[in-house]
């Protein structure tokens, strides 16, 4: 597989490390309402999705940068590949 | 006489003689024959055995899709078994022998299989060897394995080495018959970046076994002209000898160059084969068709060949496989086999054409509405009977026989990302359809364009298509006269006359009776059909079988072909030597090695080496005298213990945490606070996965209100490094802190015993203090060694004794630990490994990990109190679940046997004293153990449920295993200095 | 109809024209006592047990495609009881001991050949493991045994021994495990059924549940609704698809994991060796066929597809250890969808939703609970209670930290 590294642009799969569903970004308030439960329900909980998925990919041997690609289980295109930074700002884990 | 069926023409080079063996037979040839049509022209059918029935087999086709023609090449530790003889090119002195025979090919005990063939049928051991039930591995199945597979391997280790390489391109074209040289000329005269990938030895495909004129002249001479073009063009690059074998995601095609398969063994310097990932923009895939049988009764003969491989050998190969030939066929491209064969003034017996319209055929009678329905000829084909349209029988004299059922279009790599074919009612196969690869477009006889005109210009079309999606423009060149013609056929599959055997797979031996039974017996999927039958699970994946058995299933169940189901293709096209997929990572070089800066030195002294993941470290040092590992791992640990040792610990995990929020991030990282760290301290720090375990344990060093480092494991580097990335870019993406992996930038050593300060100060440059007060126990600094090297120094302890870490940019690696061994010489410091820091660790009862085995707690670990839980840390929530935090939970505790001489195996399971041993009452198991040259006797860290009610509590522990029992008492884990005086001091 | 040799030989006699079809193909009824969804390995030994163990009769297995075209047919055949963990070993070593006497219990020779498993180790740590681990099986009922570099060297004499990057240190050798004819099972189980009165019924795709007042009432199919009194779902990597259609999200994600097969050879390997330093395992079927496997890709994938560079990391580890290896030629490259729990282990287990039950989360390791698998699933659905070797397998062991982690990596599913 190819991810377009939207710094770095076309580089092969084999240079990331892949972790998961994109929703990880959204851990849970350890002080919030069952916490217990809200974490668990992060931590372990997947949609598992046959189609688009947004995931979690690491430059591992590149330049470390987190990545959220969303690519299609079911065909392995890849639509688009975002910073997980960017992401993670825009979708509120910012201060 | 020798090659009494070489006939005029071909694209040989009758001036050279390549001399070989079959069966210890040798034989000549000529430079451009394959194996396969030089033993055709010594008149030499009879070239194998079947799978089951161990049947006589001669070679059927003249491409990668042979099923019958399986012969070991080459002698000793380059034997290949399974090699198809019609796509092994000849060389001289190559060796080739049959194999599945025993004796010998002409007469093999084993054919006694074929007389019990009615018992034999598909499936049929699925409902016997049953009883007695011992007797299926002892007796049943030893037989079977034995009989069953096909050649040999040498057992040797392979000589030859592989390559792997990267190719990319805006085209990839795979096949240089007519379609993919249009295609591959197209865009090159486009300026694309073409990859022309041809698995022949020569290129042209099709053109060079077809006597019709393309623009004028020969086929292969207009293809010799395209390829001069296409050599001069510096964009194009050409491969020969190369199948691509697999079609992956994006674009990315796998394909396998054959650099030295012509030759006895590789040149000096080169590699067997060379594995090309080749990335691609576009892609057309020319890859041609195949030719498929028409079965009948005895259909497997040697002789019983595909009418358009006779051609091939006829017109490339200049070879009649028999001085007497028929043709058996339901179209009009079997005539041109029966044709080809006149003009080189072969005897042609017959043109069997099922067609009741059949065309005639000047010179040869044409028997129209027959159909073959039997054969003679133990070791090889004598006559075929025919059933004439009159319905009389008669023999037909024939020493092989062209059959010709239609063509399939090679769809294989269109399959690859699960695209399924459609049907084309037209040429009565299926053709690409569905989800084919992303950027992929298929071009002649591939598509179903049978005619070389359609090849040409759909090759060229295919081209121009691609490069506009590239944005490049192109232009279709003029296209060649060529034939045209229309492929008139009858869809025939098989002769339903005869109630003896006739073959759809004749590699596993899979007859139409047999499909039938799975009919019967409800294995009416495709997919159940292959499975029970074995049907197209050959060394040939079923090129030339899958879609008799899918028609025959298809009449059988009164549906149409494409309603009973399609037959869809797995990677690789063609097998592929293990050896080209794994390249030069095998061996020694299986993984990279890593190597620390002291690693020159320490093999100066004779160290032995242990592999911790990719990393060497010194295990010991052995001295003169010294005959047994212990004796060196226990010298190591008493001198320490007494004065001083020093060892490389330059492979654990650095990692440089710098901005005004390292501390608050180090916070969240670990399950222990250190945002009120002061500067110039190092704390130890546990981390948690998210889930509450513990997973990584290290120190934190603050050298500045901003700066932090890290370590880690070794074996965690990686993974500590990845987590705190994911926690700073993903999690809390506004903190400011920034990362950086320093494990290879920094040589470290511990200097650990109670002389080690002295050590050190000879070598720290004197503006340091290095005193008990102005740097104690988990001091750090940033200094300077031996005047003025930059260092970094870290009061820290594994070995439980006074210590310290010293870091100093990698280039100084060697220097320092010459420098520090040089300057311990006066307090006689010895070098420790591996074993003597795990003792010494064990001795201390620190984790490691054997204890931090990824699903233990900081509980367990006898850590709980060092989870802080007025912080968020990642693995705090979690970290509170029940299951984690049970009463009787496993608990670090130290063993010490009763009988000091007895050895604790680190494995062993824990046994109370009294009562039963049993899964139920195990409670809990050894995690390390050593022997501690200090205590005198063996010593172990276990986890031990309620362990913390247990100590002084004599148990057993039990190793069944190796059939050892000890009985150990429970003790703390902290076996030296429980009260950390020494490293105090 | 009995399977034996005098019966292939009465046969093969008359023109095999007595040979039934193993299973029959009928039409749906409109409602069963039972409705397993899913009819792989799993799914069918569910209703072969139901009918044989627990003397059930209604019962409907309903399969999308055609039954065994799951990872029942496309795995690498291996069977064994050589677990570490409490949660995991008893439930293996009920398994193995049900495959022992499956043929005959069945009457469908499947193969199962006992040519015991060699788990290779290479270093110190991974011989602790190794020793722990042994003992533990042997703890459970099972067996196992510790061999040395030369005992290794005495079965396996042609592995590298002299130039390894990871030196062979010894190997935990478990005889009792071994291989199976995969596909076999599935048609053994499927005749066994079928023979009791199960209906198979293939080309049935579940659409959706109908669940009224917290209760599952039956199953919205292609081919209708199939009214039922529980419902079981055994569909491996399509278990969240299937689940979704109960309103649930499962722990689990699914992955393709590749698995590989050689031409056809003389015979190689007298058992399943296994390689402590790589992504590599191999045995060798009674065709002659090398079949060998090693880490999934890796993403989260639906397309029983995977690429190149697995391919190339099993053949280097493949080719490292035996480098006789070199010359033989890889046949054929598949891929099949597996359940990565987050714990690596499995499920079976009721659900919230009254008379809909789930087994699923296998992993890569589904094959060989197969038998085990079906017996507990049918002992869940008959009595609505685990079997005394599944207690652990439970959805909430997450929530309440009962975790079954073998491999100790963690909520990370492509790890297991």
């Amino acid at each position: 597989m190819i991810i377009n590294h939207p710094l770095l642009g076309p580089r092969d799969a084999q240079e990331f490390t892949y972790l998961g569903d994109a929703s990880l970004i959204h851990r849970p308030d350890w002080q919030g309402e069952d916490a217990s439960g809200q974490f668990h329900d992060y931590l372990y909980l997947r949609d598992n999705l046959a189609g688009q998925h947004r995931e979690l990919w690491f430059h591992e041997v590149g330049d470390r940068s987190w990545l959220v690609v969303t690519r299609n289980t079911l065909t392995h295109e890849i639509t688009n590949v975002e910073l997980a930074r960017d992401v993670a700002r825009r979708e509120g884990r910012g201060k | 006489m020798t090659q009494k069926n070489r006939v005029n023409g071909g694209l040989i080079d009758r001036s050279s003689r390549v001399n070989f063996q079959f069966d210890g037979k040798t034989y000549q040839g000529h430079n451009g024959d394959t194996l396969a049509s030089a033993l055709l022209a010594n008149d030499v059918r009879l070239m194998g055995r079947s799978f089951k029935y161990h049947r006589p087999r001669g070679v059927m086709t003249a491409g990668s899709e042979e099923p019958n023609a399986l012969m070991k090449l080459r002698t000793g530790a380059r034997q290949e078994p399974n090699s198809r003889a019609t796509v092994t090119e000849l060389f001289d002195g190559l060796e080739a022998r049959s194999q599945n025979r025993f004796p010998s090919l002409k007469f093999d005990f084993m054919g006694i299989n074929d007389r019990f063939s009615n018992f034999l049928t598909a499936g049929f051991y699925y409902k016997t060897f049953m009883w007695p039930r011992a007797f299926w591995e002892k007796l049943y199945e030893p037989v079977i394995r034995k009989a069953a597979g096909l050649g040999s391997i040498s057992f040797e280790d392979d000589p030859d080495s592989y390559d792997k390489g990267f190719l990319h391109c805006d085209l990839l074209v795979i096949g240089s018959g007519p379609a993919g040289l249009m295609a591959a000329l197209t865009a090159g005269r486009a300026g694309a970046r073409v990859i022309l990938a041809e698995e022949d030895f020569i290129t042209g495909g099709r053109l060079n076994t077809e006597t019709y004129a393309v623009a004028g002249m020969s086929g292969s001479d207009w293809a010799r002209s395209v390829m001069a073009e296409l050599e001069s063009l510096e964009s194009v690059r050409i491969l020969t000898r190369t199948t691509v074998v697999g079609a992956f995601d994006h674009g990315i095609y796998g394909a396998v160059e054959r650099v030295s398969d012509h030759m006895l063994a590789p040149e000096s310097g080169k590699p067997r084969q060379i594995l090309w990932r080749i990335y691609s923009k576009r892609a057309v895939l020319a890859a041609g068709a195949t030719e498929r049988p028409i079965a009948f009764e005895n259909n497997d003969r040697p002789g019983v060949m595909m009418a358009g491989a006779v051609r091939a050998y006829v017109n490339r190969w200049a070879v009649t496989p028999h001085q007497q030939v028929a043709v058996f066929t339901n179209n009009d491209d079997g005539h041109r086999t029966a044709a080809d064969l006149i003009a080189e003034g072969v005897d042609v017996t017959g043109v069997i054409d099922v067609r009741p319209d059949a065309p005639s055929l000047a010179g040869i009678e044409v028997f129209a509405g027959a159909r073959v329905v039997n054969s003679k000829g133990l070791l090889g084909l004598k006559s075929v009977q025919i059933r004439l349209a009159n319905g009389e029988i008669r023999d037909l004299t024939c020493g092989a026989l062209g059959v010709s059922g239609g063509w399939n279009p090679n769809v294989h790599l269109t399959c690859h990302q699960r695209g399924r074919p459609v049907w084309n009612d037209a040429i009565a196969a299926f053709v690409p359809g569905g989800e084919m690869p992303a950027g992929l477009t298929v071009a002649g006889a591939a598509n179903g364009h049978l005619s070389t005109a359609q090849a040409l210009q759909t090759g060229a079309e295919a081209a121009v298509s691609a490069l506009t999606g590239l944005g490049v423009s192109a232009a279709a060149p003029d296209l060649p006269e060529a034939e045209d013609a229309p492929n008139s056929l009858t869809p025939f599959w098989y002769v339903k006359e005869g109630k003896g055997r006739a073959w759809i797979d004749p590699q596993n031996d899979v007859t139409v009776k047999d499909i039938k039974l799975a009919h019967q017996e409800n294995f009416r999927s495709v997919e159940h059909l292959k499975r029970y039958t074995t049907l197209g699970m050959a060394t040939d994946q079923g090129k030339t079988s899958n879609m008799g058995g899918l028609a025959v299933m298809a009449e059988l169940t009164g549906k149409s072909i494409p309603e009973t189901g399609t037959t869809i293709f797995r990677p690789p096209y063609t097998p592929v030597a293990m050896g080209a997929l794994a390249g030069r990572s095998i061996g020694k070089n299986f993984h990279p090695t890593r190597e620390t800066p002291s690693h020159k030195w320490a093999v100066e002294q004779g160290a032995e080496f242990v592999e911790v993941g990719n990393w060497l470290r010194a295990q010991w040092f052995p001295q003169p005298g010294e005959t047994h590992w212990r004796q060196s791992v226990d010298r190591e640990v008493l001198q320490t213990r007494k004065s001083v040792g020093i060892c490389d610990v330059t492979t654990l995990g650095k990692i440089d945490v710098q901005g005004a929020d390292a501390a608050e991030f180090l916070n969240k990282i670990y399950a222990n606070g250190f945002a009120k760290l002061p500067v110039g301290k190092v704390r130890y720090g546990l981390m948690l996965r998210e889930d509450g375990i513990a997973y990584d344990d290290g120190t934190a060093a603050r050298l500045a209100e901003d700066h932090f480092v890290v370590t880690t494991t070794t074996a965690n580097a990686v993974l500590v490094y990845r987590n705190m990335e994911f926690a700073r870019q993903c999690l809390w993406p506004d903190l400011d802190v920034q990362l950086i992996s320093t494990t290879e930038a920094w040589a470290q050593y511990a200097v650990a015993g109670p002389k080690s300060r002295k050590l050190l100060q000879k070598l720290v440059d004197p503006e340091f203090d290095l005193s008990n007060d102005a740097f104690p126990f988990m001091a750090c600094g940033e200094i300077t060694v031996c005047g003025g090297v930059r260092a970094r120094l870290f009061r820290i302890s594994f070995s439980g004794e006074l210590a310290y870490e010293v870091a100093v940019p990698t280039r100084y690696g060697d220097a320092m630990i010459r420098a520090l061994m040089e300057a311990g010489e006066e307090f006689d410091a010895v070098p420790y490994g591996t074993e003597a820091l795990g003792v010494m660790r064990i001795e201390k009862g620190h984790a490691a990990g054997n204890e931090l085995n990824g699903t233990t707690t900081a509980l367990n670990l006898g850590l709980g109190r060092m989870v802080s839980k007025k912080k968020d840390c990642i693995g705090n929530v979690l970290s509170e679940r029940e299951g984690l935090n049970a009463t009787d939970a496993l608990r670090l505790v130290g063993l010490r046997p009763v009988d000091s001489k007895e050895v604790i195996p680190a494995g062993a399971h824990l046994m109370n004293a009294d009562g039963s041993v049993s899964a139920k009452t195990d409670l809990g198991y050894v995690t390390s153990a050593a022997y501690s040259p200090i205590l005198g006797c063996s010593i172990a860290l276990a986890f031990l449920k309620g362990g913390g009610d247990r100590m002084g509590d004599v148990l057993r522990v039990i190793n069944p295993l190796e059939g050892q029992e000890v009985r150990a008492e429970v003790v703390s884990a902290h076996f030296v200095d429980p009260e950390g005086e020494r490293l105090r001091a | 109809m009995r399977y034996s040799g005098i019966r292939v030989i009465k046969e093969a006699l008359s023109g095999h024209k007595g040979w039934g079809p193993l299973w029959r193909d009928p039409e749906p009824k409109p409602h069963y006592d039972f409705v397993i969804i899913g009819g792989g390995g799993h799914g069918l030994a569910t209703a072969y047990y139901l009918a044989r163990e627990f003397g059930e009769s209604r019962i409907a297995v309903l399969e999308r495609g055609w039954i065994g075209g799951g990872n029942v047919g496309r795995n690498t055949t291996i069977i064994r009881s050589n677990y570490l963990l409490d949660g995991n070993e008893p439930f293996y070593e009920f398994s193995l001991k049900l495959w022992e006497r499956l043929e005959q219990d069945f009457n469908y020779n499947a193969m199962v050949s006992q040519r015991g498993i060699l788990n290779l180790v290479h270093t110190d740590a991974q011989r602790d493991a190794a020793r722990r681990r042994g003992n533990a099986m042997i703890l459970n009922g099972s067996d196992a045994e510790l061999l040395d570099t030369e005992g290794v060297r005495k079965l396996y004499p042609f592995l590298n021994f002299d130039n390894a990057r990871f030196p062979i240190k010894g190997g935990l050798l478990h005889r009792r495990g071994g291989t199976v004819r995969h596909d076999a099972v599935a048609w053994g189980y499927a005749r066994g059924a079928d023979q009791r009165g199960v209906d198979i019924i293939q080309n049935c795709e579940a659409t959706g549940f109908k669940v009224e007042d917290g209760k599952c009432l039956g199953v919205e199919t292609t081919r209708g609704f199939i009214g039922a009194g529980k419902v079981g779902v055994s569909v491996a990597g399509s278990s969240s698809r299937v689940m979704a259609l109960a309103g649930m999200r499962l722990p689990m994600e699914s992955h393709v994991l590749q698995a590989f097969v050689s031409e056809g050879l003389k015979p190689v390997l007298p058992g399943v060796i296994t390689y402590g330093a790589g992504h590599f395992y191999c045995s060798q079927s009674d065709k002659g066929g090398l079949v060998f496997g090693g880490d999934i890709d890796g993403y989260n994938s639906y397309a029983q597809r995977g690429n190149l560079p697995v391919i190339e990391d099993v053949a280097e580890g493949g080719v490292s250890l035996i480098p006789a290896l070199g010359r033989v030629r890889l046949l054929r490259a598949w891929g099949g969808i597996m359940d990565m729990s987050m714990d690596g282990s499995p499920i079976i287990d009721n659900t919230h939703i009254e008379g809909l039950s789930f087994n699923g989360g296998w992993c890569y390791g589904g094959f060989k609970a197969t038998p085990a698998a079906g017996w507990c699933f049918a002992h869940l659905l008959k009595t609505g209670q685990p079997h005394e070797t599944a207690t652990a397998y439970r959805f909430d062991r997450f929530r309440r930290g009962y975790m079954i982690d073998e491999k100790g990596q963690g909520a990370q599913p492509n790890l297991h």
